[in-house]
């Protein structure tokens, strides 16, 4: 990788409790991050077997500018999705990429299922396998203090670790990384709940000499001055993703109440000003990033009602996808009570966009009767946050049939209880917070993840708004698929998405070269391409099939950015995307 | 005019991006890695917790300097040390002599990684958390 040395790629076994590590110039080819865990998931996979089959991999990776270049901070994770059945791809920021950088490995992948509960330790010197069983139960936070105090490091390590809700092997169950980031999509935390492994903490401390300083201090410090002192990532820094809310809410793209609507004037009360001004109390980066996105607010309530004065408190992160799924698709009008869901979820380890959507599911289905207090064992009501705390709960506690329904996904729930025609998600996922219109809704659809963060649809949608003569559905679908073969080259370094302005090709071919690594822009496009057809084809392994792909009724009965959806040019644009997927 | 000190009085606005330890780790030490860098941005108690910097107090007379009998460490005026890696014998011992325990002692190349007061860090905080200052009572 760095320095075209080989590929170090950590392989753990679960079962018999080795490791082995391989060095793998083969896969230099493939540059890093998305490229390099989509051949060692294809190497790895049992397609057609269960996500939660004991041999089924967890692939983990770097790519080679992982904390080196300003903002190059993700690392992503891939397996078999426990929702969707089919490609599992989730990112996730804070320590973990410098982490497994200075622990000296570009990959990990983790097979086999634990005898009982456990967690690992990886540091340069030694992978541990370590009992888990006092940890087995607890709460995301409280396992985190635990880990912190028995692993070595401080400052150079990472925490990975699921809650209650991987244990129980909710499809959307999320990881945990740092307390403030997550690979929150697609169930990992239930496949390493089925793994039985809590946790996974990677020490980093390795020197790595820096091979051609002149050259690559320059384009550093280029890179950094153009993250700080540009206008290019303010907003990310200043009010974060939160943002979003009030413009999207103005341009009728914000889902609320489950999508029966795609505005409403309480949003203010949840728009990143608000959060700003009232609870606002520090911002956090992702190692080696200036800017400073992570938002957190003071979640304060009042405790032993009846007792004046008494207070607690904790510190929450809130981002705009947060504030979609779990406040206006809740119909929620106080960004106090965002918080509340926000950290139930974050100690239950559930994804929060799957959780707030399946709930936002169950309040409709139960207003319409398709299921009932029997099956709830609590009266949701959208804008009422108490109910939505013991459903979440019960989620994870899983005390009925239905409970048992829904923690499978809100695909499956609907399949099961009826209301398919409201359940929003695209793909079996549940969808991210933006209502633009046709691009959006086709590019979740038949993405590889089925994530907005493929190919961002919603931005593709806002370029083309009041385009005429309107643009033609071949043109868009083009556009979806370039952006995601575009974002797969990106995903192999792995930079923060938030700064691709900033890493444009020309930029990535210049900072490469200071590491020795000789990468034109043409070839990293087709390495974008390359991983795009193989990620499809995985996917095809494992059972998508794009022609099944529908588009619930919801998607066009409400307005996207004041537009009535029509079915007629949904239904070519499916045609075309199902064309191009076939010719692939 | 004796010479200026790193400070970090802003530790309640940092936002623990590391951008200091790598511009030490790179422009200093040649390093890729935030470890190799003399000034150390740490959690107390994990990241929701207030985040402290461990970086060189700028000792006047510093024992780090005393005990140094190969005079690769030499009392810098204002504060702090000055280094000179070729004199370094590798002993460690101005690790163990540290004060403030903040001198990471490299085993694998024998030499210690030390602060020398020249600022770098300082120009990379987006946050306005470091600055270099005249020692109080320097």
């Amino acid at each position: 990788m760095l320095d075209n040395r080989p590929v170090r790629v950590l392989l753990i076994d679960l079962d018999k409790k080795e490791i082995m590590v391989e060095q793998r110039e083969d896969l230099n080819g493939w540059l890093g991050g998305v490229g390099v865990a989509t051949c060692l998931l294809k190497e790895h996979l049992l397609p057609e077997e269960d996500a939660f089959s004991p041999a089924q991999p967890v692939v983990l990776a770097i790519g080679p500018m992982a904390t080196i270049y300003p903002l190059v901070t993700k690392a992503v994770a891939m397996f078999k999705s426990p929702l969707t059945g089919e490609l599992g791809e989730s990112y996730a920021g804070l320590r973990l990429a410098m982490s497994m950088r200075f622990a000296g490995y570009d990959a990990i992948v983790i097979k086999g299922r634990a005898a009982a509960p456990s967690y690992l330790t990886v540091t340069p010197r030694q992978v541990q396998f370590n009992d888990a069983r006092g940890l087995w139960g607890l709460s995301t936070e409280e396992s985190g203090h635990i880990l912190r105090q028995l692993s070595p490091g401080s400052g150079h390590r990472s925490t990975l670790r699921i809650g209650r809700a991987g244990e129980k092997q909710v499809a959307f169950a999320g990881v945990v990384v740092d307390t403030y980031r997550h690979f929150g999509r697609l169930g990992l935390g239930a496949v390493l709940g089925s793994k039985n492994l809590k946790a996974l903490v990677i020490h980093g401390d390795l020197n790595i000499p820096i091979v051609n300083s002149a050259k690559y201090n320059r384009i550093y410090e280029k890179i950094y001055r153009q993250a700080v002192e540009t206008e290019i990532m303010e907003k990310y820094h200043g009010l974060g993703t939160t943002g979003n809310v009030e413009p999207l809410n103005a341009l009728g793209a914000l889902p609320v109440r489950n999508l029966q609507a795609s505005s409403y004037p309480e949003a203010v009360n949840l728009s990143g000003e608000t959060f700003a001004r009232e609870t606002l109390i520090r911002k956090l980066s992702c190692s080696g990033c200036p800017i400073g996105c992570i938002h957190i607010g003071l979640h304060r309530r009042q405790f032993a009602l009846g007792h004046e004065h008494e207070y607690e408190s904790s510190a929450v992160a809130y981002d705009h996808e947060l504030v979609y799924a779990l406040g206006t698709m809740l119909g929620l009008t106080d960004h106090r009570h965002v918080y509340a869901l926000i950290e139930k979820v974050e100690q239950l380890g559930l994804d929060a966009i799957s959780a707030g959507v399946a709930l936002a599911w169950a309040t409709e289905a139960q207003e319409q009767a398709l299921i009932g207090l029997q099956e709830l064992q609590v009266e949701l009501s959208f804008g009422q946050t108490a109910p939505y705390l013991t459903a979440l709960d019960n989620l994870v506690s899983q005390p009925t049939a239905f409970y048992q329904a829904l923690a499978r996904g809100t695909w499956f729930a609907a399949k099961e209880y009826g209301g398919s025609q409201f359940a929003c998600t695209l793909g079996k996922n549940e969808v991210a917070g933006y209502h633009t219109g046709y691009a959006n809704l086709i590019g979740q659809a038949f993405g590889a993840r089925h994530s907005h963060l493929d190919n961002a649809g919603y931005a593709i949608d806002q370029e083309l708004q009041n385009k005429t003569p309107a643009v033609a559905p071949e043109e868009i679908v083009e556009r979806i698929i370039r952006e995601e073969e575009m974002r797969n080259a990106l995903n192999c370094l792995i930079i923060c998405l938030f700064a691709r302005k900033i890493y444009q090709f020309p930029v990535v071919t210049e900072a490469l070269s200071a590491l020795g690594l000789c990468w034109t822009e043409e070839a990293l496009l087709a390495l974008g391409k390359k991983i795009y057809r193989e990620k499809m084809a995985l996917k095809k392994a494992m059972g998508f099939r794009p022609e099944e792909i529908t588009i619930p009724a919801r998607f066009l009965e409400t307005s996207a950015m004041q537009q009535r959806l029509s079915s007629e040019v949904v239904e070519s644009l499916r045609r075309v995307m199902v064309e191009k997927l076939a010719a692939l | 005019m004796p010479g200026k000190i790193l400070q970090a009085k802003g530790m309640s606005r940092c936002i623990a991006c590391y951008s200091c330890m790598l511009a030490c780790a790179r422009m200093v030490y040649k390093s890729f890695s935030p470890r190799y860098s003399a000034i150390q941005i740490r959690t107390r108690g994990g990241i929701q917790s207030r985040l402290a910097a461990d970086i060189c107090r700028g000792c006047l007379d510093a024992p780090c300097a005393t005990a140094c009998t190969a005079e690769a460490i030499l009392p810098r005026a204002g504060g702090g040390v000055k280094f000179n890696r070729k004199k370094c014998v590798g002993c460690g011992v101005c690790a163990q002599k540290c004060v403030v325990q903040v001198i990471y002692f490299d085993e694998q190349a024998c030499r210690p990684v030390i602060c020398i007061q020249c600022g770098i860090c300082t120009g990379f905080c987006p946050h306005d958390v470091l600055s270099m200052e005249v020692r109080q009572n320097a």
